[in-house]
């Protein structure tokens, strides 16, 4: 943990949620638990994603916080202060809804300038600062235009005016930029990110796009079926997966389930169907383990390899090009598929192997990661 | 050309309506508006000569002697007036929040208590009336109630009362409020009143600056549609109102069945449907106005 960190840590959190459950009832009878013991914080000034698949309750999580749901057990504290009995209006968060909500019978000024005027902000107080966030978004002189005169990016623009003008210490964001195409996307997680410097509040940001969530955030939460995965920084999640199902969900890379066994001083892992892979050394034997080959950690193997490395044999099937670089699609004994995407004479060893061809690749056996304990079943 | 068989085509299609209109609707009208420009004969019909003291009677100079002024046409006119206003009033204020209510139960029960809504129409209007009659009478069924609860030792007069014909009124055409503000509050995006308290609005506030705004068109169709047969209706003040409570319908009714005075009648049919025609001009206007903002 790096000392600003640390620092942060000790501070009160902006938010927190406890233990939050929240079930609803389903229409075709049953129950759906939408949150399923959720714990988390968010700190001053952090940029805080949630990440996770349709359904995993990212909406539900935003609702709490914001007061448009109950929880059915735990509690959620802004600032310190348990929440259970205030109401969205009294909550200083504010959102960005999934789908803008904007009031089709305001226009662009009084959509923004809501906020100040049910707090009673005297009208000229409230239309410079109205005319300043739209300037600020890029939207000056947007005031007398009608939501349904704007395109989906200006709309978009409009509810985050409208979302920030009351400066709230927490800003929630319910996957604001899905609806954009994807260079426009690119260039608002960017403008975000800087708003979010600029304005100094905290940010928490719901995507299923996970190359957002790492671009973006100072703290990733994986959400699964109502439960968080892990909590972390973009790089814990790249690198050191805490289960199968965020391995999967971030980045590419093929997993291989199975037990740690041999000899200490050459550890492996063997999968159902046979397969042996070298895992770092002073792993311990015995355990069931999966682990986690990322396409950069594979490159075509030397001559004669030491024991540093591990060994796969392998069938290219496709070698694709990226521009910068190329990717190797391959093909194990065991049918499942790895991808290489080695850098400099590694990828040169490669590109010469045509495909069909049977080849040998090797990675430093102490760099993928490895989880331990019980595969999942994600 | 295509254009020529395009307008065969719009001929058939509009044949069929502009010839019932026609003859249903614009001709009696036209019939109307002339017989109450005539002078009235003796038992009933009209003799063909230009007569203007129909409108003058309307206003309270039956002759052309300027001294008889006697607004009592005038005031009953108002009278039906003020009614047909407290009425969608009335209305307004027991339907719209009970389409609030409807509209946040679930499909199931929307559909069901929707339906129940219309389930009045299934019997006669006059029946419905005179069960009314039975409730509201001094041996009725609110009047044994009450004193059976003792809360009252005397019947209270309530049949033949301005009272009574206001409870018709608003039980005869309750479902025409309710169904358009239904229709309106139903549309109304949940996600928009969310998102008002998410920026510190109250549910006063909110109710206020969202909801009623965007549910004013279904009120203003609501408003319109009760206050036209309010103001017209006779069946209602003469089956409950008796003789006391004289509307503009029931007046019209006399002059064409027992006064038999075709051109009063008819000047008095007319000056209904101008008012009408008003509101419902104003009507359309504030519905385009809103289509243009949404
Ligand atoms: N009002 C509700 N009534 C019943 N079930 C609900 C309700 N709201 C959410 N759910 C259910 O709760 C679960 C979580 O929903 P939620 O909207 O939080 O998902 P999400 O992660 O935001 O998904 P998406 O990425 O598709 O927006 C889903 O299974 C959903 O069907
Ligand atoms: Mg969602």
């Amino acid at each position: 943990m790096s000392g600003e960190e640390e620092a942060r840590n000790q501070q009160t959190p902006i938010a927190e949620v406890r233990e939050a459950v929240k079930r609803f009832a389903a229409t075709e009878g049953g129950v759906i638990t939408a949150l399923d013991g959720v714990s988390l914080k968010v700190q001053p000034r952090e940029f805080v994603t949630l990440l996770g698949p349709s359904g995993c309750g990212k909406t539900t999580l935003l609702r709490v916080i914001s007061g448009l749901e109950e929880l059915d057990a735990g509690e959620v504290l802004i600032a310190g202060e348990p929440m259970t009995t205030v109401p969205p209006h009294r909550r200083p968060v504010n959102t960005v809804f999934q789908n803008y909500a904007l009031f089709p019978h305001l226009s662009v000024g009084d959509n923004v300038g809501y906020g100040l005027d049910v707090a009673g902000v005297p009208r000229r107080q409230r239309n410079t600062r109205v005319g300043e966030v739209l300037e600020r978004i890029g939207l000056g002189g947007f005031e007398p235009r009608r939501p349904d005169q704007l395109s989906g990016g200006q709309r978009q623009r409009v509810a985050l005016a409208r979302a920030i003008i009351n400066r709230p210490s927490l800003l929630l964001l319910d996957e604001p930029l899905s609806a954009l195409d994807r260079n426009l996307r690119q260039s608002m997680q960017l403008e975000l990110k800087t708003l979010q410097h600029d304005l100094g509040i905290s940010f928490l940001f719901v995507t299923h796009d996970q190359e957002e969530a790492l671009t973006m955030s100072d703290r990733v939460a994986v959400l699964n079926k109502g439960r968080i995965e892990q909590v972390g920084t973009p790089e814990a999640h790249y690198h050191r997966p805490a289960t199968r199902f965020v391995a999967e969900f971030i980045g590419d890379g093929a997993l291989f389930s199975g037990r740690i066994e041999g000899p200490t001083e050459d550890p492996v892992l063997v999968t159902g169907d046979g397969l042996r892979l070298a895992v770092a050394l002073g792993t311990t034997v015995n355990q069931v383990a999966t682990l986690l080959l990322r396409p950069e950690h594979l490159e075509a193997a030397p001559e004669a390899p030491d024991a540093a490395f591990g060994v796969i044999e392998v069938r290219l099937k496709q070698s694709v090009f990226l521009g910068a670089s190329r990717k190797f699609v391959c093909c194990l004994a065991n049918g499942a598929t790895v991808t290489a995407a080695p850098t400099g004479a590694g990828a040169q060893a490669l590109s010469r192997v045509a495909p069909g061809e049977l080849v040998r690749l090797a990675y430093r056996r102490d760099q993928p990661h490895l989880i331990l304990g019980a595969d999942d079943g994600t | 050309m295509a254009r020529r068989g395009d307008r065969r085509r719009l001929a058939l299609l509009l044949g069929p309506v502009t010839l019932f209109l026609g003859t249903c609707f614009i001709g009696p009208m036209a019939v109307m508006i002339v017989f109450s420009f005539l002078e009235p004969a003796l038992y009933g019909g009209v003799e063909w000569s230009f007569y203007h003291l129909n409108y003058g009677r309307i206003l309270g100079w039956a002759d052309s002697e300027w001294e008889s002024f006697d607004p009592v046409y005038a005031a009953i006119f108002l009278r039906s007036v003020r009614l047909a206003l407290t009425n969608v009033v009335i209305l307004l204020v027991i339907c719209y929040p009970a389409a609030l209510w409807v509209s946040g139960l679930s499909a199931r029960w929307r559909t069901l208590l929707v339906f129940l809504t219309t389930l009045p129409f299934f019997v006669s209007l006059v029946v419905r009336l005179f069960i009314w009659v039975l409730i509201l009478r001094p041996t009725g069924f609110l009047n044994s109630s009450l004193i059976g609860l003792g809360l009252i030792s005397e019947p209270i007069d309530i049949i033949f009362t301005e009272t009574a014909v206001l409870i018709g009124m608003a039980y005869v055409l309750l479902p025409f409020m309710f169904l358009p503000v239904y229709a309106s509050v139903e549309k109304l995006d949940r996600s928009l009143i969310e998102a008002s308290s998410d920026l510190g609005g109250s549910p006063l506030k909110t109710f206020f600056r969202v909801t009623l705004p965007l549910t004013l068109p279904g009120i203003a169709a609501g408003a319109v549609l009760v206050f036209i047969p309010s103001l017209g209706n006779f069946i209602v003040p003469d089956l409950l109102g008796g003789a006391k409570v004289l509307m503009i319908g029931n007046l019209i009714e006399q002059q064409f069945l027992s006064a038999r005075n075709w051109p009063f009648g008819s000047a008095l049919s007319v000056m209904i449907m101008v008012v009408m025609f008003v509101l419902i001009i104003f009507y359309l206007r504030q519905i385009g106005r809103q289509g243009a903002n949404q």
